[in-house]
């Protein structure tokens, strides 16, 4: 599936959902905990997390992966380590600004 | 991307949150989803053009937002306090356009494309509304009539990419705790009305609109609810500060952060009110509605360093906007286009994805996308923004250009004042002469004379009015901006001169 700024997609192990952010350069692998997430209105076979792809992605945090430079934004928290081709998403930390609104 | 997709992740992110509450009603996330959605399908199957708001916040106010938004139609919300001659030439401009109005419908109002907000909102309470299709992120979101300060009102435009890039770009997703509630009372028709309701949608806090504001209302709701955080306009916190009187504290401890901006604020007025409200930290935000809101802020942090300090350039600070978000690019350019090095003044150039410079029919972005604010402002040496007002407000004096901000300032310092506006009047000899009008405090009557020596021993001679009146208020919008052009109006009348093209 092709990933654009805004593509929402969910995972086949967990809760969790995340949204594109920043779409990867090339064609790139989503999986979480092990397995290829979908889009938001599929209904995949669940099955659990995978062996080696424990994790959790959390609510508003966004995961950075630098070789490709896709950044998700997670919106709606579960288990399973969010990966791109294979290599584990880090978590993007920044200082939140005050609220200004 | 498309704002449809911020209400979308809000629902299934924390869809069992309260999302706005007006009076005793509340509409939590995943509801106000599905209204809005139910909107987007009737404004579809209407096939209406726009959709225009007419009245305070309500719970309707964002179940139309987000309609139109899903729909694809833009949003216009219109200042319900126009006359009725600004008014009707306003939704003539919107002949499509369904009409969710407050009260009774405007004069003139031809039956069907008109609806109460109450029915509107009720007629939309059915569930499995199906969320509507992704969307063209370059469609016209929002369609926002700028105040008109210097000239008749005209439409600001603003994209979903726009307002989505300031979402994304300053807020985080989902970051409000469980018990956090912001109160807005600012209007919905004003870009920072829009803009709060949508950044604190996204951070998942619970919003309390406040109908009509007033000092009293405003502090007994910040307490019943306990409301954690706050927007005002400079006018309303001056009138919280006054209210308060001789107290030595606000009494709303709930309260983490209050944020400001959208006009200057008086330096007397936010050093009381830091004192009064001593555990809450202050945001001044600033940005112009062209800019999808805040570009620029100076933080609870900011604030407290300049207060503490001995070194007078930080100390300054306190009357700055602070830094620019990330994301926005700042050029401080004279007029010939040549770009300013920190501590020169000059008009301000503003360039990021949030950025529109838009108005229906025309661009004001150059070819490298830059947007002229028509604000003169300078940067510290640590990148602090300092706006000095519009452009068009300078005053030509003997040829020397004067900002009315810097000596409006010195006549605020004055114990006596409340309200201070400094404009130009034409002059044979000088170009423009220099008038001062000032508000006294209540029950005081300043020394012109002592004004003019105070603002002469701070500035210098050609910074003095030559003349200071003495008004019961000043002419501002319903959103605190000064009328300038009104101030020139009147003492030119008074003195029997036109007033200036």
């Amino acid at each position: 599936m092709e990933l654009k700024a805004g593509t929402q997609l969910k995972s086949a192990v967990s809760t969790t959902e995340v949204v594109v952010v920043k779409p990867p350069g090339g064609e790139v692998a989503l999986t979480c905990g092990g397995l290829p997430m979908v889009g938001k209105d599929e209904a995949p076979e669940m099955a659990g997390v995978q062996p080696g792809h424990e994790g959790a992605a959390l609510l508003g945090k966004r995961y950075v992966d630098g070789p490709s430079d896709i950044e998700v934004l997670c919106t709606k928290a579960g288990d399973g380590q969010l990966a791109v081709d294979g290599r584990p998403l880090e978590l993007k930390t920044a200082k939140p600004l005050p609220s200004s609104d | 991307m498309h704002l449809g997709l911020v209400l979308d992740m809000a629902a299934s992110g924390f869809g069992d949150r309260t999302a706005v509450t007006v009076g005793g009603d509340s509409v939590t996330y995943a509801g106000l989803a599905e209204r809005s959605w139910a909107a987007s399908a009737q404004i579809g199957d209407r096939a209406v053009s726009s959709v225009v708001y007419l009245g305070t916040n309500h719970l309707a106010y964002p179940v139309a937002l987000f309609g139109a938004a899903g729909a694809g139609v833009p949003f216009v919300p219109l200042n319900y306090r126009l006359g009725a001659d600004q008014l009707a030439a306003q939704l003539e401009a919107h002949p499509g356009a369904l009409v969710v109005h407050e009260g009774e419908p405007p004069a003139g109002a031809d039956g069907d494309r008109f609806v109460g907000r109450q029915e509107f909102y009720d007629s939309l309470a059915v569930t499995g509304a199906a969320e509507p299709e992704a969307q063209d992120p370059d469609a016209t979101c929002l369609l926002l009539y700028t105040s008109g300060t210097t000239s008749a009102p005209k439409a600001a435009v603003l994209r979903h990419r726009h307002l989505v890039s300031y979402l994304f770009g300053t807020c985080e997703f989902g970051a409000a705790g469980h018990d956090e509630a912001a109160l807005v009372a600012v209007p919905p028709y004003h870009i920072a009305g829009v803009a709060n309701l949508l950044s604190n949608l996204y951070a998942g806090r619970r919003i309390v609109y406040l109908d009509r504001f007033d000092p009293e209302g405003w502090l007994r709701t910040v307490r019943e609810e306990r409301v954690t955080q706050a927007m005002v306009i400079p006018t309303m916190l001056a009138r919280i500060v006054e209210h308060l009187g001789e107290e030595t504290d606000a009494g709303t401890p709930s309260l983490a952060s209050l944020s400001y901006g959208g006009s200057r604020m008086a330096p007397a007025v936010l050093l009381r009110a830091l004192e009064l409200f001593g555990s809450t930290g202050f945001v001044n935000a600033y940005g112009l509605t062209e800019t999808s809101s805040t570009i620029a802020l100076l933080g609870p942090d900011d604030h407290r360093d300049a207060l503490s300090s001995a070194d007078p350039a930080v100390r300054a600070r306190l009357g700055s906007v602070g830094r620019l978000l990330p994301g926005i690019e700042l050029e401080v350019r004279d007029e010939a286009g040549r770009v300013l090095p920190p501590g020169e003044p000059g008009l301000l150039f503003l360039r990021g994805d949030q950025v529109s410079g838009e108005y229906t029919g025309t661009s004001l972005l150059d070819d490298d996308g830059w947007f002229c604010t028509r604000d003169r402002g300078h940067l510290d040496a640590e990148g602090y923004l300092f706006v000095e007002g519009r452009a068009d407000d300078t005053i030509i004096r003997g040829g020397e250009n004067i900002a009315p901000a810097e000596i409006e300032d010195v006549l605020l310092d004055h114990e006596g004042v409340v309200d201070a506006v400094v404009v130009g009047l034409p002059d044979d000899e000088w170009g423009q002469r220099l008038v001062g009008v000032v508000v006294p405090a209540e029950g005081g009557h300043p020394d012109p004379e002592e004004l003019r020596r105070l603002v002469r021993a701070r500035l210098r001679s050609s910074k003095t009015p030559e003349h200071i009146e003495f008004w019961d208020e000043l002419p501002r919008t319903d959103t605190g901006k000064l009328l300038r052009r009104t101030v020139i109006a009147r003492l030119a009348e008074a003195q029997g001169t036109a007033a200036p093209a």
